[in-house]
């Protein structure tokens, strides 16, 4: 392994420029998806702590939880969100193939379809939010319910982000961006939505497990 | 698709060169003014929390002297006082301000690989700091309850700022923490990807790997910290009961109930024990160049030193219970972060051996930013020793609530990396300012302030072991600490007042030293590492002109037998190893 090798090597016996020491980055992707790839793991220490302290509230309060029921809602905004990463995926696929990125485009249209898709989800969330406080699961009554806001709504707020980004790069496609960056935007989006589907998914279960 | 690292864009114009005024010293993208920005906010907030010390030294030392001082506003000094030298100062510091200063000129990269993130980064954290200040003007002032906010106490009606105040805070801390995202996924990403040609990992300085660690820490630590805040916030305004158990508020039933007090400390010292290493590692790296280049000498064990920094990084997710001995945790839980904390010390003692080491023999220059150097291996070995006591549960928990564990803390996180922000600061200032600074009020203000805090910490040592309880506003019945404490705890204020004003001689000598002092010259020190060998000093926009440099050796080449300088800078080919790769005869 190469990162090993290199933190094991003696730097006080190397003089000179050694075959393959090139103005190179450690990881031989763009600096961009370095970053993505760092977010996407502090994001992933954010949901773990949520997920961990929601059943230490469990464990450690004071029998006081009372398990929402969670909304059939929930089930179709899962279906869009799934759809979601899909079209992307899609969107990617297409990138890849196509020699300019143009809104109009095939690619382009179908990235603008993924984050439209999005919007559909979050307006599924509030939905759900809006049929449990009919249901008298308020913010306050039960730290369960608690939760199941605060949960969703730090996924919301992840998926809010990627929106900006999102409308970034719609904004550079519309005037003329490179091809090679417009496929990189694409692609880091799609990633980053494949990532908050998984963190749905996890988020979901745990939610309606307990 | 071709890629074409930052690093590799040779072409200065490519980058944002600046024009006017606003965008070069406002608004700027350059890592350089962003840097200096960052460290004269936290330098100021710092201030303000010293300030602060010294209303609270007062209160101990002369009770009652100053009218106004009630004990509300002594909790919320403390309070103001801790979390603003922990975060707002230490961290913003050594990663905002040195993070951003060192890593694109160590690395030998024209500025960070996300500029623009970069700038973003210090108005994020100069709106934390504005709204963590705001909280000293709102109904009820600041928060109140001691810097680890913990529930339920600070955000119960009757706690000092536990309204408007504690919010702020709160809102301040979430602020922060994105600010110090957007900087960190900025410097790691650079420090990976965008390292000049020959710059390979182990060629890097320490402090370079100091840093990069520390903020690799604070990417993982930090959301444990946004967790609890955005929780408690919750609980504060929304009513929830996250941490609220079941209690009597103002003589009514709380309609809050049911939650655990214990999960938000120990959320909190997840983020809190990393925290400390944030702080601390940039600090080892730090002192570590700093010994090198003035003791003439390469650092002694670099594949140990760097081994030892990841190392600490890993532990410091393992050791956070050791704060929470007290709160009534299993004794076999206790006893697992007991051992984690005894394992901790191993490759902090190694640092401390290799610092040591690296002395021995050497051609030691004793200037300001060595003695600081120096008498930062004095404290942190000081404070470390403590530590270890601490980290015991049998020991820890009649010291627990004394000043023996003020004195142990301020030594090992407070003294320690103020004293590698001064070497750091003077070591540095050449490059930053192309001026030198005045030598004897250097050395004048080392004396005050090393000599300084031991008089304040070292009797709070003795003042621990009487059973002298930390956090109270005054003495009470507390008839088991003989009168001579009160004497003990007036020296120390006196010591604290004359340590507070000798740091004016700092601010004297860089403000005068800009005009007054000789040019420094590019490299004063003779150091090697790449900063010292840039064409223009300070370092222009781009900071290498028409092209990189490149990096032949490691960054400790000091006194090499048979070399003509005293030193090899990492971008010096030497003769005999121009173009191929060579190892040398001796290991």
């Amino acid at each position: 392994m190469s990162l090993y090798r290199q933190v094991t090597e003696k730097p006080w016996n190397q003089v000179g420029l050694p075959d393959g020491i090139e103005a190179r980055p450690t990881f031989q992707v763009p600096d961009q998806k370095v970053a993505l790839v760092l977010f996407v793991i502090v994001a992933c220490v954010l949901f773990s702590l949520l997920t961990v302290s929601y059943y230490l509230r469990i464990a450690w309060g004071a029998g006081d939880w009372v398990p929402v029921s969670e909304p059939a809602t929930l089930w179709v905004n899962t279906g869009v969100l799934v759809a979601c990463s899909a079209v992307l995926q899609w969107s990617l696929i297409q990138a890849r193939r196509q020699e300019a990125i143009r809104l109009t485009s095939m690619a382009g249209l179908l990235f603008v379809a993924g984050g439209l898709l999005t919007l559909v989800f979050i307006a599924g969330q509030y939905t759900a939010w809006q049929i449990l406080i009919g249901g008298g699961y308020t913010l306050q009554s039960n730290p369960a319910n608690a939760f199941f806001y605060l949960l969703t709504g730090v996924h919301i707020l992840h998926l809010a982000g990627g929106l900006w980004v999102w409308t970034k790069a719609l904004f550079h496609m519309s005037s003329g961006a490179k091809a090679g960056d417009s496929r990189l935007s694409i692609e880091l989006c799609t990633w980053y939505w494949h990532f908050l589907l998984l963190v749905w998914f996890g988020l979901f279960y745990v939610l309606s497990t307990t | 698709m071709a890629y074409v690292p930052l690093a590799d864009q040779d072409d200065p114009h490519a980058l944002h060169d600046p024009h006017s005024f606003i965008t070069k010293y406002v608004w700027s993208q350059d890592h350089k003014v962003i840097a200096i920005q960052y460290g004269g906010t936290a330098i100021f907030v710092g201030l303000i929390a010293l300030g602060l010390s010294i209303l609270m030294r007062l209160q101990l030392g002369f009770p009652d002297s100053i009218s106004w001082i009630d004990p509300a506003f002594y909790y919320q000094a403390v309070t103001m006082h801790g979390m603003i030298m922990v975060v707002y100062l230490l961290t913003a510091l050594f990663l905002g301000g040195f993070g951003n200063y060192l890593i694109p000129l160590m690395c030998g990269t024209r500025d960070m690989v996300f500029p623009f993130l970069n700038m973003l980064s210090f108005w994020f954290y100069l709106l934390s700091v504005i709204i963590l200040l705001a909280s000293f003007f709102v109904t009820g002032g600041p928060a109140g309850a001691g810097w680890t906010l913990y529930a339920p106490q600070s955000i119960t009606a009757g706690t000092p700022g536990s309204g408007g105040g504690m919010l702020l805070m709160l809102i301040s801390l979430a602020v922060f923490i994105v600010a110090f995202t957007m900087g960190g996924l900025n410097y790691v990403t650079t420090i990976l990807q965008a390292r000049t040609r020959g710059m390979t990992l182990m060629r890097m300085p320490l402090s370079i790997w100091g840093i990069f660690t520390a903020t690799v820490l604070g990417l993982f630590a930090f959301p444990a910290l946004l967790v609890s805040a955005i929780m408690l916030g919750f609980d504060l305004v929304l009513g929830t009961s996250f941490f609220m158990p079941a209690m009597m508020q103002l003589g009514e039933q709380s309609t809050q109930d049911g939650g655990s007090p214990i999960l938000f400390q120990h959320l909190f010292w997840f983020f809190g024990h990393p925290e400390v290493y944030i702080v601390a590692l940039p600090a080892f790296g730090l002192v570590s160049d700093v010994i090198a280049t003035h003791a003439r000498k390469n650092i002694f064990g670099y594949r140990m030193m760097v081994w030892a920094i990841i190392a600490i990084g890993g532990l410091s997710f393992l050791v956070w219970a050791h704060h929470m001995y007290v709160s009534g945790m299993n004794p076999y839980f206790g006893f697992f972060f007991a051992t984690t904390t005894l394992i901790i010390a191993v490759p902090t003692a190694l640092k401390v051996y290799n610092w040591v080491l690296t002395l021995w023999q050497g051609n030691i220059r004793l200037n300001t930013p060595m003695l600081f150097a120096i008498g930062f291996i004095f404290t942190f070995v000081h404070g470390g020793l403590t530590g270890l006591f601490l980290g015991n549960v049998i020991i820890d928990v009649p010291l627990a609530d004394t000043y023996f564990v003020v004195a142990h803390f301020h030594m090992v996180m407070g003294v320690s990396p103020v004293l590698v922000l001064y070497a750091a600061l003077y070591h540095w200032y050449p490059k930053m300012t192309g001026r030198m600074y005045n030598e004897t009020m250097g050395k004048v203000h080392f004396w005050c302030t090393f000599l300084g805090t031991y008089a304040i910490y070292l009797p709070m040592h003795y003042l621990g072991f009487l059973g002298v309880p930390r956090r109270y506003y005054e003495m009470g019945n507390t008839d088991f600490v003989p009168a001579t404490a009160q004497a003990l705890n007036a020296n120390i204020t006196i010591a604290a007042i004359f340590v507070a004003t000798a740091q004016v001689l700092f601010f004297i000598n860089i403000f005068m030293s800009l005009r007054k002092e000789k040019d420094a010259g590019g490299n004063p020190w003779g150091a090697t590492t790449l900063e010292w060998q840039t064409p223009d000093t300070p370092p222009k926009h781009g900071n290498w002109g028409p092209e990189l440099p490149t990096v032949y050796r490691w960054a400790y080449d000091y006194s090499v037998p048979g070399a003509k300088q005293d030193f090899i800078p990492q971008n010096e080919p030497g003769e005999e190893y121009e173009k191929t790769f060579h190892t040398r005869g001796h290991s």
